[in-house]
């Protein structure tokens, strides 16, 4: 009986195979990368670096579309996104170029802060019952003006203030040059080695853990999974919570790609990932998607904009064409039901 | 000579379309999802001023052939005729205009909107096709639902009204639509008795100004009081057609099931053992703050392996009852409630599945199911942590329970990682039973267990219910089909207003003594 019910399996997924999100998504950043071949600007996309500097300029925009995605599957959406981003970095300068801390501790001390901001939107989210969209509204507003505050509106960058009113020039640390630097003989940098360990950490979360089984029965019947034991308040504390850590860690990355930390960085980053996450596939009403698709979106993104960059279009076509390209990525997959 | 034979078969259908006034023919028609067969070669007509009812189990095709009709499939093979003119829809606005209404059993009623605004939707009067002309709606809405007998403020929203008022307003607004041909898909299933015998007056009504009714119910009683013909589909293949007089009702359940079934309940085997529930002095203060409580000053006892049955017109509390006993409203409630002789405190939903209690609700879709959902998540949602450890998925172990849940049940589906919203309405009430057993629950409290399920899996959900109870189980039972309500209740309570008014030993209930009880009738009792 049991192996009848597994090859029974097999067949029923094979033949939705092509019908399948992961597939169409799949399909759409194949189709981007055709073009790429085609416009290849003079063999430039031939070379891996570009390829190499795509990914590691799309990294920090997919880390906060890995806790965005968790969101958007339980039905919510996180809009604080690119303020925390901001905060965090700034933080992280203060801690690290003005403080002088050791990145022993200014590193899980930004951590810390974006993971509680996170869960303060899942708080009010779940016990008070505010709409997500205006909670982390709220927090995007709060976190751009903390920000400010931390920074007192200035840029904190390794130009740091001595007592008698002169500037003096620090050294930049080495956990800066790091995570900005480039790995295996330069063919891959660090930021986008720290986006594949928050995709796995996301992909366990969702697929090998219980939190992750709470997440989707949240987002697809939250009425239903309530009755049937299951801890929704708590479940959104964390999801956002876990939220806010990934914009700490995009944070610190953003901080070290621009060896300084800027109040105003990060501004509509919530924006391009919640893009990210439409063009992978997972539904905005929650209950569906999955991290994959995230980070398939994501490289359709990296790609479109690559590719429109080497071949030097400008930047009103390029904003244009990226607009109408994301309305034909998500026609594109539309699933008929 | 073939020719002169042609036209003969042709004739006679012909002939038939002239006496009687033939609304509408559907022949040959076979329609395919994915490969599927789920409709091979289908023929149904409806005449003026007849009531058709189209019987069979769910996934039969009853549904499939009702959306072909209204115009929300379009690739099909085979042809309708409207008064004998073939005609093919484009989509439901298409069939709305040729004069065809639905009413579905989830209503498409737009809740935030006017009376008046939803029975004009989509057809609006208008001045010059641009201004909303209301003085005319209003009229005519005036008249429609005088001449249907309603009383509904037309200015009021439409979520101000009760279930069974939006029902009517529903058919007011399938009249306004100028339709000659109107379904209904289950429309009794929200409705008590006395609104469902209101219902019927104005199917009678509408049968006599020769509009033509297709009608979609899984209760025998019905389908008998209201027929004119039966046409039976079974596994998407027609089965047959006959007047209503000329079937009997076992010959029909014979035809929707394709097996005997010799009783519609099975035998009931009472099993009484140690009292398992008790509840003493219960007031439930009302969710919506309307009045003070919802449920007063209700006591009751439930042995293990005895089933309570309880009684109420809707409003009567029973089902705020069974939310306030399982915590839906959290500690909301006051009084004593007692499980297995040690008092318990009503917390939340995740408490009361804990100690033990669990909760079917009579909205599967709503708040029983995670549609979008496989079926393996579903069964596994309410015990998770018996399926992990230390937060970490144990999906074979998960994969296993489900395998053994979806044989022992009868779940019938493609395969068990089939989402559940594709599922039919009898599949989908398994997997909420199979949900709950997984949490080894003592007491079950079930709301409409057998809600818009078909009559086969009826039998199965009553002689689960039986087994269960052989094994220990308690069961509080509510249910609006009396007979149902009769033959699986070892006793009967009945609530009105919130209180319990009476209650009956299964050899003294009598449907109209509850009925009396239901409606406040004290003395009765």
């Amino acid at each position: 009986m049991n192996k009848k019910t597994k090859t029974q399996d097999r067949f029923d997924q094979k033949r939705n195979w092509l019908r399948s999100p992961l597939f169409r998504a799949f399909a759409a950043l194949v189709l981007v990368f055709l073009i790429g071949i085609m416009f290849n600007a003079d063999g430039a996309f031939f070379k891996w670096n570009t390829h190499r500097d795509m990914l590691r300029h799309i990294s920090v925009f997919a880390i906060l579309a890995c806790g965005m995605t968790l969101v958007i599957i339980t039905a919510g959406i996180d809009l604080s996104v690119g303020s925390l981003l901001g905060l965090t970095a700034v933080l992280f300068s203060l801690f690290s170029l003005q403080k002088a801390w050791s990145p022993w501790l200014a590193l899980p001390a930004c951590l810390v802060i974006g993971a509680a901001l996170g869960a303060v939107s899942g708080g009010l989210i779940g016990r008070f019952k505010i709409q997500p969209f205006i909670a982390t509204l709220a927090m995007m507003v709060f976190g751009r003006g903390m920000a400010k505050w931390v920074s007192g509106g200035q840029k904190i960058s390794t130009a740091v203030l001595q007592p008698d009113g002169t500037y003096q020039y620090v050294d930049v640390p080495p956990i800066f040059e790091f995570l900005n630097s480039k790995l295996l003989n330069e063919n891959i940098a660090v930021v986008t080695l720290i986006l594949f360990g928050c995709v796995l950490i996301c992909w366990v979360i969702l697929t090998k853990l219980r939190w992750g089984r709470y997440i989707y029965a949240i987002g697809g019947n939250e009425e239903a999974a309530r009755l049937s034991g299951i801890p929704v308040i708590r479940t959104k504390l964390l999801t956002y919570g876990l939220s806010g850590f990934f914009c700490a860690i995009a944070g610190i990355c953003q901080a070290a790609q621009e060896l300084q930390g800027d109040p105003e960085t990060g501004m509509t980053y919530e924006l391009t990932a919640i893009a990210i996450v439409v063009i992978g596939g997972t539904n905005l009403m929650g209950g569906r998607g999955g991290i994959g698709l995230t980070f398939i979106g994501a490289m359709t993104i990296g790609y479109l904009e690559k590719i429109l960059s080497i071949n030097a279009v400008g930047e009103a076509s390029r904003l244009m064409l990226t607009g109408a390209i994301i309305v034909g990525a998500v026609l594109f997959q539309k699933t008929r039901r | 000579m073939s020719c002169s034979w042609n036209s003969v078969v042709l004739y006679l259908p012909l002939m038939r379309t002239e006496l009687s006034e033939t609304l509408l023919q559907m022949e040959h028609i076979t329609k395919s999802f994915s490969g599927v067969k789920v409709l091979e070669d289908v023929f149904f007509d409806l005449s003026a001023g007849e009531v058709h009812v189209l019987a069979g189990e769910n996934g039969a095709g009853k549904t499939t052939l009702i959306k072909i009709l209204a115009g929300v499939h379009t690739d099909f093979a085979g042809e309708i005729r409207l008064k004998g003119q073939p005609i093919r829809f484009k989509n439901p606005h298409d069939a709305a205009e040729s004069g065809i209404s639905a009413i579905h059993q989830d209503m498409s009623l737009i809740n935030a909107m006017t009376v008046v605004d939803n029975i004009f939707l989509g057809k609006e009067h208008t001045h010059a096709n641009v201004w909303m002309d209301y003085r005319t709606q209003k009229k005519k809405a005036e008249k429609l639902l005088k001449q249907l007998g309603i009383e509904a403020n037309l200015n009021l929203l439409v979520e101000d009204y009760p279930v069974s008022v939006r029902q009517m307003i529903e058919i007011a607004k399938a009249l306004a639509y100028d339709a000659r041909i109107i379904i209904m898909d289950e429309p009794t299933s929200a409705l008590n008795e006395l609104e469902v015998k209101r219902l019927f007056q104005i199917i009678q009504d509408l049968k006599q100004k020769k509009y033509g009714i297709i009608y979609i119910s899984h209760r025998l009683e019905e389908i008998y009081e209201i027929s004119d013909r039966i046409t039976v589909l079974r596994d998407g293949k027609l089965i047959g057609t006959a007047k209503a007089d000329d079937l009997s009702p076992q010959e029909l359940i014979r035809w929707m099931v394709g097996r005997e079934i010799s009783q519609q309940f099975p035998d009931r085997m009472q099993s009484k053992g140690q009292e398992r529930l008790k509840v003493e002095s219960l007031y439930i203060p009302d969710p919506s703050g309307t009045k003070p409580w919802v449920v007063e000053d209700v006591n009751l006892s439930l042995d293990s392996g005895e089933i309570l049955g309880i009684a109420g017109l809707r409003g009567s509390g029973k089902s705020e009852l069974f939310h306030g006993l399982f915590g839906t409203f959290g500690k909301t409630l006051e009084g004593k409630v007692q499980l297995d002789g040690q008092p318990i405190k009503i917390h939340s939903p995740m408490q009361s599945i804990k100690q033990g209690l669990v909760l079917l609700t009579n909205d599967r879709k709503g708040t029983g199911l995670v549609l979008p959902m496989n079926i393996i998540r579903n069964i596994s949602l309410s015990s998770l942590s018996e399926y992990s450890s230390r937060g970490w998925m144990q999906v074979q172990k998960e994969k296993n329970t489900a395998q053994n849940h979806i044989e022992a049940f009868g779940i019938k589906a493609q395969s068990m990682h089939q989402e559940v919203e594709t599922l039919s309405g009898g599949n989908q009430q398994k997997v909420v039973l199979a949900k709950w057993l997984e949490t080894h629950p003592k007491v079950l409290l079930l709301d409409e267990p057998t809600l818009g399920v078909d009559v086969g899996a009826k039998h199965d959900i009553y002689s689960l219910m039986n087994q269960w109870t052989a094994q220990g189980m308690a069961i509080l039972l509510i249910t609006s089909e009396l007979p149902e309500l009769l033959a699986m209740s070892d006793r009967i309570m009945v609530m009105h207003r919130g209180r319990v008014t009476a209650e009956f030993s299964k050899d003294e209930a009598t449907q109209e003594r509850i009925t009396h009880a239901a409606m406040g009738d004290e003395k009765s009792a």
